[in-house]
């Protein structure tokens, strides 16, 4: 078989965590559901770093140690940080956002039953509040995804059970 | 103290005593249900990181049937009930007698989803009254929702309330399967009860290991 010519690895990030790409590999993170898949890149360099947020507030955290990834805002400023560590400059940072489903449609009055909409609302104004465009989003609705962004191409890959593949 | 630092071997075996009661019950639903025999595993209750709960049915992309509720009360939690779409395919077709019944299929069929949702009602409701019974806990389930997706997808509505404390989460994980089939995790149906964090105090005190 004929590799084709991206023969980089695939970095995966799990639930809660974040990583950083570079060619000539490619980034992804499996499951999205209530979660939200944030992709910061920079289109020139070719680097870009991905974030699995799962609650929109850090304020939000009960715990001692905080894990960064977890929140969206605290999450967005420390993946800007590790790009800049990469010599990438923030205001040529662009964003691509996916997941925040509502995956069970009941009613509660808990509020982790809306956490999808809210992650996507936190992410959205992080982005704003740090000055990045955000330039295209695949959200809400109740489908798991899984994405993958290739630094190469900018493209954000998106999987879905019910209504199968996308590019965004 | 934390909520990681309480939790002793002692907790441990009273809560897998709740999986045991709580399983055994719906597995004797089920087999009524299917007038089969349905085997049960030993639980397993276990503190994994969100990552590692992920690998419990098959990785986080694995497509299941996911029964989702939340209990409500003096214990509060979410549970699932999860089975690979091949097993939850034979039960749907034994329950509605129609061997083309297909979750794969799109659309699904109204009569086998409604289905799936009412064996999800039957099961979750003889796990958390016998939950309930044992504990001597009023508990209040929500009504239950029906996904078929990604298990990451699904699971990881009931780790939003523990994240707000935690990074790991104590699942009380039982499973069932029927019997002659060869126990194989493509067959399992996990039963996964994960109590909210401010819920364990409740719990053990009922059981008198406060």
């Amino acid at each position: 078989m004929i590799l084709s010519s991206s023969s980089g690895q695939v970095i995966k990030v799990g639930i809660a965590q974040m990583d950083v790409v570079k060619l000539p590999n490619t980034i992804r993170t499996s499951g999205l559901g209530s979660c939200v898949g944030v992709i910061l890149y920079d289109e020139s360099k070719k680097i870009a770093g991905l974030i699995h947020v799962m609650l929109p507030d850090s304020s939000l955290g009960r715990s001692e140690s905080i894990n960064v990834a977890k929140f969206a805002d605290t999450g967005i400023a420390a993946m800007i940080d590790l790009l800049k560590l990469e010599g990438v400059q923030k205001f040529k940072l662009k964003a691509k956002i996916a997941g925040g489903a509502q995956m069970f449609q009941f009613t509660s009055d808990k509020d982790s039953m809306r956490i999808g909409p809210r992650n996507v609302e936190a992410v959205k104004n992080e982005l704003k509040r740090h000055g990045i465009p955000l330039v295209a989003e695949d959200t809400g609705g109740n489908s798991g995804r899984t994405i993958e962004f290739n630094p190469a191409t900018s493209l954000l890959h998106i999987r879905t059970v019910n209504q199968g593949v996308s590019e965004i | 103290m934390t909520f990681n630092q309480k939790i002793t071997s002692l907790h441990l075996d009273v809560l897998k005593e709740i999986g045991n009661i709580g399983a055994a019950h719906a597995a004797t639903a089920l087999s009524n249900l299917l007038g089969k025999k349905i085997d049960m595993r030993v639980p397993k209750v276990e503190m994994v990181s969100f990552n590692d709960m992920m690998e419990l049915a098959g990785g986080s992309e694995n497509v299941v049937v996911g029964i989702y509720l939340r209990i409500e009360g003096d214990a509060e939690g979410s549970m699932f009930f999860i089975l690979p779409i091949e097993q939850a395919n034979r039960f749907i077709r034994r329950l509605i007698y129609d061997e083309t019944f297909d979750f794969k299929k799109r659309p699904v069929s109204e009569l086998g989803l409604s289905a799936m949702q009412e064996m999800g009602n039957i099961l979750s409701g003889s796990y958390l009254s016998a939950l309930s019974d044992f504990t001597n806990l009023k508990i209040y389930p929500t009504v239950p929702g029906l996904s078929v997706d990604m298990f990451g997808a699904i699971i990881s509505i009931g780790l939003i309330e523990l994240s707000h404390v935690s990074d790991n989460v104590i699942v009380i994980n039982t499973s069932i399967f029927e019997e002659g089939v060869e126990d194989h995790e493509t067959v399992r149906g996990h039963f996964f009860l994960l109590p909210d964090p401010d819920s364990f105090d409740a719990i053990f005190k009922a059981l008198g290991v406060s």
